[in-house]
């Protein structure tokens, strides 16, 4: 299995104790985000619909692509990658 | 004979020569024609549709202008004397299809062909935006480009601010700002447009009255309105960009959607704590089809995944990061100098400074903008974001 970092973004860090980056394994970004789940539970309605696709207003870059241009959550993850977790943001700071 | 007379009839003979009317002819079949006059000579008129390249610059420059080396360029003077040894000197650049306006601007005049009394700097505006005058790639020209564009600025809060600074600042010739609020104490720890002395008044107010004291010079339109269906389409039409520093979902699909739908490019930054995204969404971009926002998100969140700033909090400088990006983009999009970030998100982090660069790519099923996809009239926002706030 390969070794990830998953990037968390700040609206989310609430489910992860505060942390930005958490490490887990997995080969398919599907597997990472799933064990990433029962790690830090309550992340995983907050990314994943019920059908285990992932939610409109989040999007999951690997390599600094995303996964819907790739092959989705069975996209593969190589040692070292890089996810990101990227939410809708609303704020401009009014 | 003299010397500069004997090289005259030297060159006639390597120079083909048109008449001013044959050159007006050849311009409306798509020839370039070239004034390469002195500003003070073309100042007073200039050919209708010429470009202006002065003698001296005109090796270094004609390169970015004509890349063509097989372009018809016709190159124009006050009588047709230095038309002929800058024609020699484009001939010695390659360009092999180059005529030398007989009579030159003289003869254009008599003739009755068209004219124009191209703008350029004022003293004032050239001392003013000297330093960007030097850059090569913005130069006179690109600060009048800036002159005679219009921005809108979607809030003058956290994002608004430094964009409207900078834009004022750069010469944006017409800034318009749209914002129904009033200034907050809790506002200035980071809204740097508004004042103390200001607290109570309507940010668009207080955004004039520092950018007209910045930059008393350009055009500042103030729409002290919340942005509807109703009123988005009167209010864009005509602007170039619109800097989008909104603070809440219902507006920034408005936005999206209507700028997709009049073709406007739509500069986006947003901020949450020490973390901005920053990208442009414009899928009428000319040198590849970018994505809109309802690409990426085709959904808000959820409002407990959605606080405010001032439920979240924000760090005081982000936005001036955030922001000053956007303007960046706006400048560079008015120009059309360097890539702009279209189908790029940028993702800025205080804590780690640092940048990241994602890929967004348009949705071939994106309900906004994929191709065949009929807009006809706006959503109700603030339903569309309830219900999938759920
Ligand atoms: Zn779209």
């Amino acid at each position: 299995m390969s070794q990830a970092t998953v990037r968390i973004p700040a609206p989310l860090r609430s489910f992860t104790g505060g942390a930005a980056e958490v490490a887990v394994e997995g080969d398919t970004v599907g597997e990472v985000l799933r064990s990433l789940s029962e790690i830090h539970s309550g992340l995983k309605q907050q990314i994943l619909t019920d059908k285990d696709g992932v939610r409109d207003f989040v999007n999951i870059f690997v390599d600094n692509k995303n996964i819907r241009s790739l092959a989705g959550l069975e996209s593969p993850v190589t040692e070292d990658a890089v996810i990101y977790i990227v939410p809708a943001v609303a704020g401009g700071g009014s | 004979m003299t010397a500069s007379g004997r090289r005259l009839q030297e060159l006639k003979r390597a120079v083909p020569e048109v008449t001013a009317e044959e050159a007006f002819a050849q311009q409306q079949r798509g020839a370039v024609l070239i004034d390469v006059r002195e500003p003070d000579e073309v100042a007073a008129g200039s050919p209708t549709g010429a470009q202006r390249i002065v003698r001296g610059f005109l090796e270094l420059r004609i390169e970015d202008l004509v890349p063509e080396l097989d372009k018809p360029l016709l190159v124009m003077c006050a009588g047709g004397a230095r038309s002929l040894f800058a024609c020699h000197d484009l001939q010695g650049l390659g360009y092999s299809n180059v005529c030398s306006v007989a009579g030159g601007f003289g003869a254009w005049g008599s003739q009755g062909l068209p004219i124009e009394v191209p703008r350029v700097l004022s003293d004032i505006e050239r001392e003013r935006y000297s330093r960007h005058v030097s850059i090569p790639e913005v130069g006179e020209a690109g600060q009048l480009t800036l002159l005679e564009s219009k921005v809108l600025l979607v809030g003058a809060g956290g994002l608004g601010s430094p964009a409207g600074f900078y834009l004022a600042a750069a010469g944006v010739g017409t800034l318009g700002i749209v914002d129904d609020d009033v200034v907050d104490r809790s506002n200035l720890q980071r809204q740097i447009l508004h004042t103390d002395r200001r607290i109570g008044t309507p940010k668009v107010e207080s955004a004039v009255s520092t950018l007209s004291a910045l930059n008393p010079a350009i055009e500042l339109r103030s729409y002290a309105l919340r942005l509807t269906s109703a009123n988005v389409e009167e209010i864009f039409s005509g602007y170039d960009v619109v800097v989008d520093g909104s603070d809440n979902f219902p507006t920034r699909y408005l936005v999206n959607d209507a700028c997709v739908k009049l073709g406007i490019p739509n500069v986006h930054g947003s901020i949450f704590r020490f973390e901005g995204q920053v990208s442009v969404f414009w899928p009428g971009y000319e040198k590849r089809r970018g994505p809109c926002y309802r690409c990426l998100f085709p959904e808000p969140p959820p409002p407990e995944l959605a606080p405010s700033c001032a439920e979240a909090g924000v760090l005081g400088i982000l936005p001036g990061v955030i922001g000053t990006l956007e303007a960046v983009e706006a400048i560079k999009i008015l120009l059309g100098v360097g890539d702009p970030l279209v189908g790029r998100l940028l993702l800025y982090d205080a804590l780690s400074q640092s940048f990241t660069e994602l890929a967004v790519e348009p949705r071939p099923d994106c309900a906004w903008c994929c191709e065949g996809a009929v807009i006809e009239e706006y959503p109700d926002y603030e339903l569309f974001c309830a219900v999938h706030g759920g």
